[in-house]
């Protein structure tokens, strides 16, 4: 069986990337919103996993990083879902539609 | 040890107040009023303990640096946020929750502190993130205003996204070069295509933090929703942290790909310009009206990052110093209006004078100074930054600034009209400050006349520059 080269994971984590981007501008749900941004951040651990493994076995800045993002990742997902709790109190919904009292 | 000690001192002060504020708060039941007095002590403490013990060095291996102009961005963003103590001082006085509002408050710019000095891109990361998340939470702040969730959702919406497109720059950054330090970076970047890829990632999520044009689309809303001592904190603290970073990081790091980020600079400083000006005409609402007038501050900022790095790092300081002034002595006023009597429309400040001359007089000056009229400090703000911009011989690029400051005349002196000239039956009643929401007009309105006049001011900016 072949092993999976560089060019495999990069191309897997730019997919990942572009589904979270491409949800996160078409969601209209806020809990899928956030989800689809942590689908960005785990293809952002996804690429420097990669890199590290194949470019620069030596360096273990890209391990490094890949932790502090799932830990940072968690930190926004609690703060967000506060702020989504507070917005569901007050509209009574959540979706990104129904909050749209300022405009332009 | 003791290098620790000297070299992270801002930082550890900071850390300090932010555990003495925390027992406090747990420990004790101190009424409101005594805890803002105790709290201004505090953060007028560590604005003066700024100006001491000042050595440069780095720590950790090279993941925190700091030098004397790093200090004294610090100390600028620590006045900054001791001005906006004392000009919020009604509002935060009646807040119920005044002790976490600045345990927030003080941990973004605990975040800031750490960005401004990271050596590394790791670093800077974390930091990024330890100074938005709270300010997320504080535009919440009002809990039972249905605008304020609303400012608080996209705002930490759009900054998570923001920090995502910024990592995977990062990681392309990482793939190709090798490295995520400052100081080897600059060596090994030989402007590649997907260096230049990763590069406008992160320079996308620089621009959404600083809302420059096509990233600025939460900045008016969530102005607008938050409370205006967060709006301030937003648009002067945070602007100016990401200001000087954005120093270090394309003279310094990104310096050797030079050619590459000239001409972005000066689409998105044109496009800045020339949008927050036109958005800034039809507003009605004085804080959206700030809001896209902030904007356009920042395409002026652009303007000054894109000449020569001497000129560039002195004159950008310079500007935010002065722009800290300016805009807080602003937002202070239309806080302290829209505190005691709920009306915030431009319309509504018809008449201003003949009731409430002395705000009048700081909002003219605050104005004044932000249009860039002579004998206010920013003229000489914008005047240094459009001469380093000139630099570069690109004049297209400057007869576009000075046009753009032509039509922001229009727009601030319209604010002004309405308080001095137009007509009114019913203006805004007398209003009662707080002495030290006077006491920080005043240290506003002096700045914007004196910094301008007292030429040491530049001169010690620049010299801390070279």
């Amino acid at each position: 069986m072949m092993e999976p080269g560089l060019y495999h994971l990069l191309f897997i984590s730019a997919a990942l990337f572009f589904i979270g981007v491409f949800g996160f501008f078409t969601r209209r749900n806020l809990i899928t919103m956030l989800m689809s941004i942590e689908l960005v951040l785990n293809s952002v651990n996804l690429n420097f996993i990669a890199f590290n493994k194949y470019l620069w076995p030596n360096r273990l800045d890209g391990l490094f990083f890949s932790i502090f993002v799932i830990a940072i990742a968690a930190a926004e997902a609690a703060v967000a879902i506060a702020i989504i709790i507070n917005l569901y109190r007050s509209h009574q919904s959540i979706d990104v539609e129904n909050a749209e009292e300022m405009k332009f | 040890m003791n290098d620790f000690l000297i070299l992270m001192k801002s930082e550890l002060v900071i850390t300090l107040i932010l555990f003495v504020l925390l027992i406090i708060k747990v420990g004790t039941e101190m009424k409101n009023d005594r805890f803002l007095s105790l709290v201004q002590f505090l953060l007028l403490a560590n604005f003066i303990a700024g100006f001491f013990f000042n050595e440069a060095g780095s720590l950790f291996g090279g993941l925190f640096t700091t030098n004397a102009l790093m200090t004294f961005q610090k100390s600028i963003l620590s006045l900054g946020v001791y001005l906006i103590s004392l000009l919020f001082a009604d509002w935060l006085k009646k807040s119920e929750h005044m002790p976490e509002f600045f345990i927030l408050m003080l941990s973004a710019l605990l975040g800031m502190f750490f960005m401004i000095s990271s050596g590394s891109l790791l670093m800077f990361f974390l930091s990024l993130e330890l100074s938005t998340i709270p300010v997320a939470a504080m535009a919440n702040f009002d809990l039972e205003k249905k605008i304020a969730s609303e400012a608080s959702m996209k705002m930490i919406l759009s900054s998570a996204f923001s920090s995502g497109i910024l990592l995977f720059g990062i990681s392309l950054i990482y793939g190709a070069t090798g490295t995520i330090s400052f100081t080897e970076m600059p060596a090994l970047l030989d402007g590649s295509p997907l260096q230049i890829l990763a590069f406008v990632f992160l320079f996308g999520a620089f621009a959404f933090k600083l809302s420059v044009v096509p990233f600025h689309l939460w900045t008016a809303d969530v102005y607008e929703g938050a409370p205006i001592a967060v709006s301030s904190f937003l648009s002067v603290i945070s602007k100016g942290s990401i200001a000087f970073i954005l120093l270090t990081a394309l003279y310094k790091v990104f310096g050797p790909m030079h050619n590459v980020w000239y001409n972005m600079l000066m689409i998105l400083s044109i496009a800045t310009m020339v949008i927050g000006n036109l958005f800034a005409l039809r507003q009605q609402n004085m804080k959206r009206f700030l809001a896209y007038s902030s904007i356009a501050q920042v395409g002026f900022i652009l303007v000054g990052l894109s000449g020569n790095s001497f000129e560039g790092i002195s004159s950008v300081v310079y500007f935010v110093l002065i722009y800290t002034f300016s805009n807080l002595a602003a937002f202070g006023v239309a806080g302290v209006i829209s505190q005691q009597t709920g009306k915030e429309r431009i319309d509504d400040y018809k008449g201003l004078y003949q009731t409430n001359p002395f705000i009048s007089w700081i909002l003219a000056l605050a104005l004044f100074s932000l249009a860039g009229i002579p004998p206010t400090a920013g003229f000489f703000g914008k005047l240094f930054l459009i001469t380093a911009g000139a630099a570069k011989g690109n004049y297209f690029f400057i007869t576009m600034a000075a046009l753009n400051l032509i039509v922001s005349l229009f727009y601030y002196l319209r604010v002004i009209r309405a308080v001095f000239m137009d007509k009114n039956e019913q203006p805004i009643e007398k209003i009662n400050m707080h002495p030290s929401t006077k006491l920080g007009m005043i240290i506003c309105g002096a700045g914007i006349v004196f910094v301008g006049l007292l030429s040491w001011i530049y001169d010690y900016i620049v010299a801390l520059t070279v």
